[in-house]
């Protein structure tokens, strides 16, 4: 089955994919799914173990089973202040 | 009003201060991040600062609400600048008012700390070499093979390491 998901991308990872955002038809089912279908696709150079990942604009489990319309965002190492 | 917000433009402290004013309360506390000029041996020219503001937002409001509760203060604000910046110029401000200074004191650090570590924004340093870099991150790519060791030094060395006097 395929899912509807969009996915923003910022700082190190929007440089990586080379894009802000963008909806995909994904057969992942899962954040941690999703990350490595990415990954095989555009390269990023971080492991999932060093990124945290937010569903609908709250941190989620990278095992959450991913819905129609979800609006995913991978959270590399932060560095405010 | 949100306790936790983002500006493109200058921090104005004055303004923020204002909020904070208490008819009981016998003081306040403040921190500024600024942009320093050096950063584990090379040379910042200026720093690009992004923000997952959506979640960014939450994550603070939740901390203020922690310090609020944690520690017996009146109130508490922390303003963070998104966009490029400069030299010297002003990251981010903590405040916080309270009966009595020291409570004010730990609310303060308590905040800027956790801010730190949790608040999904990301910051580029651009060098006097002309390189480039995703502060916490660029170490981290150039050794994958050490995730957990690097998550690990993520958590618990202050970014204020890399920042702050």
């Amino acid at each position: 089955m395929q899912l509807k998901i969009k996915i923003q991308y910022y700082a190190l990872m929007r440089e990586q994919a080379g894009r802000s955002e963008e909806t995909i038809e994904t057969s992942s089912v899962t954040p941690a799914d999703l990350y490595g279908e990415l990954s095989g696709r555009y390269g990023f150079t971080l492991a999932r173990e060093q990124l945290k990942v937010a569903v609908n604009n709250e941190f989620s489990d990278w095992s959450r089973p991913l819905e129609e319309g979800d609006a995913v965002v991978f959270i590399p190492p932060v560095a405010g202040g | 009003m949100m306790r936790f917000r983002f500006t493109q433009t200058a921090i104005d402290t004055a303004l923020a201060r204002r909020e904070l004013l208490d008819p009981a309360a016998g003081g306040y506390v403040s921190f500024e991040g600024w942009v320093r000029d050096h950063n584990e041996g090379q040379e910042v020219t200026r720093l690009e600062y992004e923000a997952f503001q959506e979640l960014a937002v939450k994550e603070g409001e939740r901390i203020l609400a922690e310090a609020l509760r944690r520690f017996p203060v009146k109130h508490a604000l922390c303003i963070h600048r998104v966009g490029t910046l400069a030299l010297s110029d002003m990251a981010v401000w903590v405040g916080v008012s309270s009966v009595h200074r020291g409570e004010a004191f730990d609310a303060c650090r308590f905040i800027i700390d956790e801010v730190k570590h949790r608040v999904p924004i990301w910051k580029k340093e651009h060098y006097r070499s002309g390189d480039s870099g995703w502060v916490n991150c660029e170490r981290c790519a150039a050794a994958p093979g050490h995730a957990h060791a690097h998550e690990h030094e993520h958590h618990h060395e202050p970014a204020a390491l890399t920042i702050h006097k």
